[in-house]
């Protein structure tokens, strides 16, 4: 247990780098990173009895270097990889670059593209909410609310796919507009199914959210009050599930949000409760907006502005831009030198931020409750890892 | 329809873009005020606010800071390494801004520095909830980088600010700047094996590139 890590270029560790020795009566378990129960990542308990006294998130595994990668494509070829990190949400992890581009190079975006994004980034919202509530209820070991997001999850998909061409990495945002003009009759399809969508997931309430089994499991869990939220900077819907009104669709809109009537869903309570419940009530407001957009949106018109081929920065610039992601708030700082790569990308994932609430909340808590917590955190690895 | 839409957006961009600058003069154009009065109204009073933000910390550091921009719902503040605790406490005290949405590194090889810049927001008023301060400084670089026992060096602000603590672990792996006072500056999404610089210098090379 004392061993040192293994490192080429340094002799002497720094403080903090050595391995701690613990206690004999504490157990360090390891879960992950092939659990099922963490994705890919590991979570260093240390457990006395069935409590937890210790909880040290490891993430890394799936860490691909999006931000290096970034830096040696130019920018309209970095749009492909840098929705990778989470495809089931990949128009909202786009959607900062995209409008941090649109003010480096200066391009002006089309008034139909601004509301073709915005039901491209909710649609995307509720695939992603889907997704995430699927595997909630697989920790659970609540089998049908696994198999029933799952399947209503594909209305949406389905009208991504009539809209962008792809399923789930549509790579549809580009900076001036969107990729394509959605179909001539998407518009009436695209109402039924959002129709026939909130009627399916008002059913989840009666097998999930009403369930008393999985009250019992959630309520008064991993419990965050609104002091804690601000001072851990959680954001998304850790943050609104502890009282937090806050979200930046409302806060500091970006595209056409401003001229939509978008209500914010909040919760008192701060437990493994509320922050599974608020993603639902997401999926209902994402509804709402998309009426709303289709009914604005201006029936004809272009969906892209042309850039110059192999688009340069516009000097020495640097813009920080956020939006509202299915995870909370996703920011992009972008630093360009007038080359047509960007200098810097900095990717600030909901996921990544919210991470550190883990530790803070699962102090205390009986192992079992562990699944509970960790995935109320609305957490993607894969997105925190980028 | 459609195209007085797209006219307003271009005053709104034109305005945002020339923002910086004309802090000065400010009250000088009226002449879009009288053809639409709401639309330009709010753009131009917000740098003003900013320009407020950004004048009381230059009034109590003075020397020591130096305004990177002010631009709509955007502003920075470059601080001297020495000063950065001090002016991230006075932030953290009189000013709503109470967590940290990103810390960036930046690696500067040209300037032997290495920059690194917390985002700040703010959840508890209402008025700050739109703004970002970014607040950045700068740490010397050493070609062959030996992190935490170089110079590359920064006083955490951790204690000030709790949200950076993951943030802060990840520049020291990425970049090597080691933060002096953060409780736990250990390596978080780099293996534990890792031998090689902090691969988001710009000397670390991607393999086939």
């Amino acid at each position: 247990m004392t061993e040192q890590i293994p490192t080429d270029h340094t002799e002497q560790l720094p403080p903090g780098l050595q391995l701690e020795k613990v206690d004999d009566r504490i157990m360090t378990l390891n879960v992950g990173p092939q659990h099922p129960g963490s994705g890919h990542m590991r979570i260093i308990v240390k457990i006395d009895g069935d409590y937890i006294v210790d909880a040290d998130p490891d993430p890394g595994y799936v860490h691909r270097g999006e931000e290096k990668m970034a830096e040696v494509r130019n920018y309209l070829l970095n749009i492909p990889h840098l929705e990778r990190p989470v495809i089931h949400d990949s128009c909202n992890i786009l959607y900062p670059y995209v409008l941090g581009v649109e003010d480096i190079v200066g391009i002006e975006v089309p008034e139909r593209a601004k509301y073709v994004r915005v039901i491209a980034a909710e649609l995307n919202r509720c695939v992603y909410i889907q997704y995430w509530l699927a595997i909630y209820g697989i920790f659970l070991g609540h089998s049908t609310m696994f198999m029933w997001p799952a399947g209503d999850r594909e209305l949406m998909i389905d009208l991504l796919e009539k809209m962008t061409g792809a399923r789930v990495t549509h790579s549809y945002f580009i900076p001036g507009g969107v990729r394509n003009d959605i179909p001539a009759n998407f518009e009436d399809v695209c109402l039924r199914q959002v129709n026939y969508f909130e009627k399916r997931i008002k059913e989840y309430a009666d097998i999930f959210y009403d369930n008393p089994i999985l009250k019992a499991r959630t309520e008064d869990t991993g419990v965050l009050s609104s002091q804690d939220a601000i001072r851990l900077g959680t954001t998304g819907s850790v943050l609104r599930a502890s009282g937090i009104d806050y979200d930046v669709r409302v806060k500091e809109p970006y595209d056409v949000y401003e001229e939509l009537d978008v209500h914010t869903n909040v919760l008192k309570d701060g437990d493994s409760y509320a922050r599974s419940k608020i993603p639902w009530l997401d999926m209902f407001e994402s509804c709402n907006i998309i009426r709303q957009a289709l009914e604005k949106m201006p029936k004809s018109g272009s969906v892209r502005t042309k850039l110059r081929p192999n688009p340069k920065g516009v000097g020495n610039n640097e813009v920080y831009k956020r939006v509202e992601s299915g995870r909370g708030a996703a920011g992009m700082h972008i630093i360009s030198n007038g080359k047509p790569e960007p200098y810097r990308v900095k990717i600030s994932p909901g996921s990544f931020r919210n991470l550190i609430a883990l530790p803070y909340l699962l102090k205390g808590e009986k192992l079992g409750n562990m699944p509970a917590v960790y995935w109320s955190l609305n957490y993607w690895p894969v997105e925190a890892d980028r | 329809m459609s195209s007085t839409d797209s006219q307003t957006n271009t005053s709104k961009e034109d305005n945002k873009e020339s923002s910086p600058k004309p802090a000065a003069e400010k009250p000088a154009p009226p002449k879009p005020a009288a053809e639409k009065p709401a639309p330009p109204k709010p753009e131009e009073a917000l740098p003003a606010f900013e320009k407020e933000l950004t004048d009381r910390i230059v009034n109590q550091f003075a020397d020591d800071v130096e305004v990177g921009y002010v631009k709509e719902n955007r502003t920075r503040i470059n601080v001297k390494k020495e000063k950065i605790l001090d002016v991230a406490k006075f932030i953290k005290d009189q000013t709503p801004f109470d967590h940290a949405e990103s810390v960036s590194g930046v690696d500067f090889p040209e300037d032997k520095e290495i920059e690194v810049v917390y985002h700040l927001g703010s959840y508890t008023d209402n008025r700050y909830s739109k703004q970002i301060l970014a607040l950045s400084t700068r740490a010397p670089r050493e070609e062959i980088p030996n992190p935490g026992n170089d110079s590359t060096k920064l006083p955490s602000l951790r204690d000030v600010f709790y949200s950076v603590e993951f943030h802060e672990r990840e520049c020291f792996e990425m970049f090597g700047v080691y933060f002096d006072g953060h409780p736990d500056n250990r390596r978080l999404l780099l293996p534990e094996d890792w031998a090689d610089i902090p691969p988001l210098r710009k000397d670390f090379r991607n393999k086939g590139r």
